[in-house]
């Protein structure tokens, strides 16, 4: 299947600066990721590319900027009106209900989708079990489409590192998000792990039309599968662009290689 | 020599010679017990969802119990003083959320905790300054005459009050299995910020669980007031749930079930087979003690969340 064709401007991000005290985290970035595109943020550890991901979630309150989503300025104050909106996430440190199954999981990113009554649900008759039920078939798709079925009851707290990162995807899947934020999905995954997830982004991508924004510092793997590079270093952008252009800028360069001091 | 008798051998050989008995005081025995983890139930719907030790469980029992009692007592009929009480106890839950918990998201557990301290004070005297402070006699229609079972006695009451736990119990479980809102407890229980991130608003659901504990402790308060006549005591029973939350585990409701099983028969054998070995009153510290022994040999209690730490 063809990558999908790029769209409007979804996601625009416009001179934010974010401190924690007397430490700058990110100083004037701005960007825009565009529909249905892939967007990268790059950059080495402590670039400033989670709290990035935080800003456009709405868990970090930048102090200066804005964030303009389907062109309404985000406000800052609640974090779960993101899900509402149709932006899902994942966690750099997988943030996944341990005690509870796959699927419990997975249906749990459905919940915005969800109308519920308290004294229905309490009786679990009429409307409630017949939501229910939907929800469930579609949460099953998703588990089909990630390749989970075997671990479908198991509690999350013991599947494999690389299993829990797919579990989580499941679940921001499942919100039928318009933008999907990933915060290093290939983190800490070996090969083979990498591969299959780098599928499954892509997969993503080309069957439901998602806009993805993703951090990763993987070179590599970053170029092959995104539109849109951002490279961050020290919480300032070095460089914005298609993977080729970032590739062979000399200020990226440096800040992978190193710059010889003579 | 004689002592050690009376504590071994002596209670057993009085448990083998009179069967019937020792049935009657264990029967009896689960049945108070039920009316315990009514009581527990109302402490595990919360620290599940919320990780809050809320020692103001006692409190909204006793609050619950002196508004049914004292609406009635104003000439409500008892399905609206039902209603209105459930109403009262779910604005209550609001209440609690908006101008104490919803100020300390956040906080560590023993900040938590101290706030539910002085919630559970604020109550008792809340509740006995609008109702009074006199012990109002509370009859809902359960009948308290005894059948015989097999040549054993049973109180209705003590069987209405089975019942009324065993439903309460199904009707919860389901409710955290399989619905959305369940569902949504559990996460937020077991992460707050992968809830934030699906879009599971915190405080809608603590005050959602805060309504339901209220609920629930209002069934409890209904229960023992029939028992007991609605008193200041009431509250004081949320102490016989602490070692049947440790028994049981915090976070199980079907630990709150067996554990006040265990500790309202265990208390009531002890006393009346081994009590007078030791001069009696047994009663009233045996379930501490099981809960100590307990504590040493399994912390997390029978069906508590194992404590697993990965390295």
């Amino acid at each position: 299947m063809a990558r999908p064709e790029a769209g409007d401007v979804i996601l625009k991000v416009e001179n934010i600066s974010l401190s924690f005290g007397g430490v700058k985290a990110l100083s004037d970035i701005s960007f825009e990721a565009r529909e249905h595109q892939l967007t990268a943020i790059i950059g080495p550890n402590g670039a400033g590319k989670s709290s990035m991901l935080n800003c456009i979630q709405g868990f970090y309150h930048p102090q200066e900027g804005t964030i303009t989503y389907r062109g309404i300025v985000r406000k800052p104050e609640k974090s779960h009106e993101a899900a509402r909106n149709g932006i899902a996430r994942t966690f750099q440190n997988i943030a996944l209900f341990k005690g509870m199954s796959t699927l419990d999981n997975i249906m749990t990113g459905r919940n915005t989708k969800m109308k519920s009554n308290v004294f229905l649900d309490a009786l679990y008759l009429g409307p409630s079990l017949k939501q229910e039920l939907e929800h469930r078939e579609k949460a099953e798709q998703i588990i089909e489409f990630l390749e989970i079925n075997s671990i479908r009851k198991t509690p999350v707290g013991r599947l494999p590192y690389g299993l829990q990162k797919r579990v989580e995807l499941g679940r921001a899947l499942a919100a039928e998000p318009d933008v999907l934020l990933l915060d290093e999905p290939m983190a800490g995954m070996n090969i083979e792990e990498k591969e299959d997830m780098c599928r499954f982004v892509l997969d993503v991508n080309e069957e439901f039309g998602t806009t993805i924004v993703l951090i990763e510092h993987d070179m590599g793997v970053v170029m092959d599968i995104s539109d849109h590079v951002v490279v961050l270093d020290y919480g300032k952008k070095l460089a914005d662009g298609a993977p080729d252009e970032v590739r062979n800028n000399q200020d990226v360069i440096d800040a992978y290689l190193g710059v010889a001091h003579d | 020599m004689e002592f050690l008798h009376a504590m071994t051998i002596g209670p057993i050989v009085e448990i083998i010679e009179y069967p019937t008995f020792f049935m009657e005081v264990l029967i009896g025995g689960l049945l108070t017990g039920v009316m315990y983890s009514l009581v527990a139930l109302g402490f595990v719907l919360i620290f599940k969802a919320s990780g809050v030790f809320n020692f103001a469980q006692g409190a909204m029992v006793l609050f619950a119990a002196l508004t049914f009692v004292g609406l009635m007592e104003h000439g409500l009929p008892m399905w609206a003083a039902l209603i209105a009480t459930v109403a009262v106890m779910i604005a209550l839950a609001y209440a609690i959320e908006r101008l104490v918990l919803g100020k300390l998201v956040n906080q560590e557990p023993i900040i938590l905790f101290m706030a539910t301290l002085g919630i559970a004070f604020f109550l008792d005297g809340f509740g006995q300054t609008i109702w009074g402070s006199d012990v109002k006699p509370l009859d809902v229609g359960i009948p308290s005459d005894a059948i015989d079972v097999g040549g054993v006695l049973i109180n209705w009451f003590d069987i209405t009050a089975a019942v009324v736990a065993g439903l309460m119990v199904a009707v919860l479980a389901i409710f955290f299995q399989k619905t959305r809102i369940g569902r949504a407890l559990r996460a937020v229980a077991d992460d707050h910020q992968a809830a934030l991130s699906v879009g599971i608003p915190l405080k809608t659901i603590w005050m959602v669980v805060w309504s339901v504990a209220g609920i629930v402790g209002l069934v409890a308060g209904v229960m023992w007031g029939s028992k007991l006549g609605v008193q200041f005591t009431l509250s004081l029973i949320a102490l016989k749930a602490l070692p049947v939350l440790m028994i049981g585990g915090f976070t199980s409701i079907p630990g709150a079930i067996i554990g006040g099983l265990i500790v309202g028969a265990g208390e009531k054998v002890a006393e009346v087979f081994w009590g007078p070995a030791v001069g009696g009153a047994i009663e009233d510290w045996f379930a501490y003690m099981l809960a100590m022994a307990f504590l040493v040999f399994r912390p997390q209690g029978l069906f508590g969340d194992k404590i697993i730490e990965r390295v």
